[in-house]
């Protein structure tokens, strides 16, 4: 499998929110609005590209018997780093952010692509799938904001589109998150079949 | 296997003490940054630097910190950090004051609202927005929304944000006239005017959690709007302060601030 088509699995045929159904707690949680499910997105990339990395290089110094530990370490480093980054850097993204960032050491795509791929390759494809997937959360997860709080306040990335009165805020709360997931992953799966 | 468990767990250690010292200061000033823009905003017009030295207060349990603003050394009112339990969590306020008084404006400081209800507590209680209350001023009657007999109007669908914000304000009020009457410093001599007035009324003793109102208190009434019990406190003082007969029949009455009341213009 060359890079290209690594990067293409992670977004289209494996996309980690849409088929996979990896990492639904930031999914659900963050989604309120496109630019949070963006900027979460976009975080996870981060983490994903560069926790894949270093897996995948140390990968053989690492006995089987410690290596999950050993990944969530690397993984929750990574977490720590990015949000004191955040925080010094980007205080206004980390404000809307901050509570989900160190969500995003428990989040199974992590592990999962630790796994299942960064173990097994080197670290130039698994820099690839960590694009690739961390891509494919991002693009799900702006979708989804984007269709909520649409839906939900009548906005797109806060620019008002109809007044705010059309606003089903149901879309805005909990259960809408989970309604327009299950109706956008109907639509992928019927995509994928056409 | 133990040694390259350790191994990792001392590198990234070390990486991350590394970062934490480098972004120590960054954060530090961010948060600083942050502080003052909110001052900025909510007693405007200053010249020294309120969020040096903060003032805290301790009342009936809750701190409040309190940054005082001054202009060429005049006091010309402060901001105080206050917070009440809102519908989804803690709501943090930070409330302006000019030295009367009066709300100048506020900055919601962090809150766990929900999205697209009570979140909107960040401008609806601003200049322009349908539940203005800048300007007000809670000592002469406690802030509460409509519903509850009061003067500002609720966050559509959002009463239990609306009064938790309320609240804040209130309790900012009292904090920051509490350390204006026993406060020692110069600047806050000059805004204890009415204080004065009211301690003389009230022989000289201010009114406590629980103590009866007495209607020619002043700052009884700001103590007892949100706090008395009915046992002690006279239901007319605390409940709708300044809403008797004469008031109603003014012209601006609106029949939900008296309901009991015929109102001439019955808004």
């Amino acid at each position: 499998m060359n890079n290209f088509k690594v990067l293409m699995n992670g977004i289209v045929k494996e996309n980690p929110t849409f088929v996979l159904l990896l990492g639904m707690c930031p999914t659900l949680g963050t989604t309120s609005s496109a630019i949070n499910g963006m900027g979460m997105g976009l975080a996870t990339m981060f983490v994903l590209i560069c926790s894949n990395v270093v897996i995948s290089s140390i990968k053989n110094l690492i006995p089987d018997m410690v290596r999950i530990p050993a990944f969530i370490v690397v993984i929750a480093s990574f977490v720590t780093l990015l949000q004191m980054v955040m925080q010094a850097y980007v205080p206004a993204l980390y404000a809307t952010l901050g509570l989900f960032i160190p969500l995003i050491v428990v989040n199974c795509i992590l592990l999962g692509r630790a796994e299942a791929f960064a173990a097994k390759n080197g670290p130039v494809p698994s820099f690839f799938d960590g694009l690739g997937m961390g891509l494919g959360f991002t693009l799900a997860l702006t979708v989804l904001g984007g269709v909520r709080e649409f839906l939900g306040t009548g906005k797109l990335f806060d620019i008002a589109i109809l007044s705010e009165q059309y606003g089903m805020l149901i879309f805005v709360l909990a259960p809408g998150a989970f309604i327009a997931l299950g109706y956008l992953i109907a639509i992928v799966n019927k995509l994928k079949k056409a | 296997m133990v040694i390259v468990l350790t191994g990792v767990t001392v590198v990234a250690g070390a990486l991350l003490g590394y970062v934490n010292e480098l972004t120590k200061a960054p954060i530090a000033q961010a948060n600083a940054k942050a502080l003052s823009d909110a001052i900025a905003i909510v007693v405007p017009g200053f010249d020294n630097n309120p969020a040096e030295a903060p003032e805290t207060i301790e009342l009936e349990g809750a701190t409040y910190k309190i940054y005082k603003a001054t202009k060429g050394g005049e006091f010309i009112g402060a901001a105080v950090e206050s917070s009440a339990n809102g519908f989804g969590g803690a709501l943090n306020v930070l409330v302006g004051f000019d030295k009367e008084g009066n709300i100048i404006d506020y900055s919601l400081l962090s809150h766990a609202e929900t999205p697209g209800l009570g979140s909107k507590a960040a401008d609806w209680f601003k200049k322009g927005g349908k539940g203005d209350i800048t300007g007000m001023n809670p000592g002469q009657k406690a802030l509460t929304v409509s519903k509850d007999g009061g003067q500002v109007d609720a966050i559509t669908a959002s009463t239990i944000t609306s009064r938790a914000f309320l609240q804040a304000v209130n309790n900012a009020y009292a904090a920051y006239s509490g350390q204006q009457v026993d406060g020692t410093s110069g600047a806050t001599r000059q805004a204890s005017a009415t204080a004065e007035k009211s301690t003389a009324v009230c022989s000289g003793t201010p009114c406590k959690e629980g103590q009866a109102c007495d209607a020619k208190c002043d700052s009884c009434k700001a103590a007892c709007g949100e706090k008395c019990d009915p046992a002690n406190c006279k239901k007319t003082n605390c409940k709708k302060v300044g809403c008797d007969k004469a008031n109603c029949d003014k012209a601006n009455c609106k029949k939900a601030e008296c309901p009991n009341q015929d109102c001439k213009n019955k808004k």
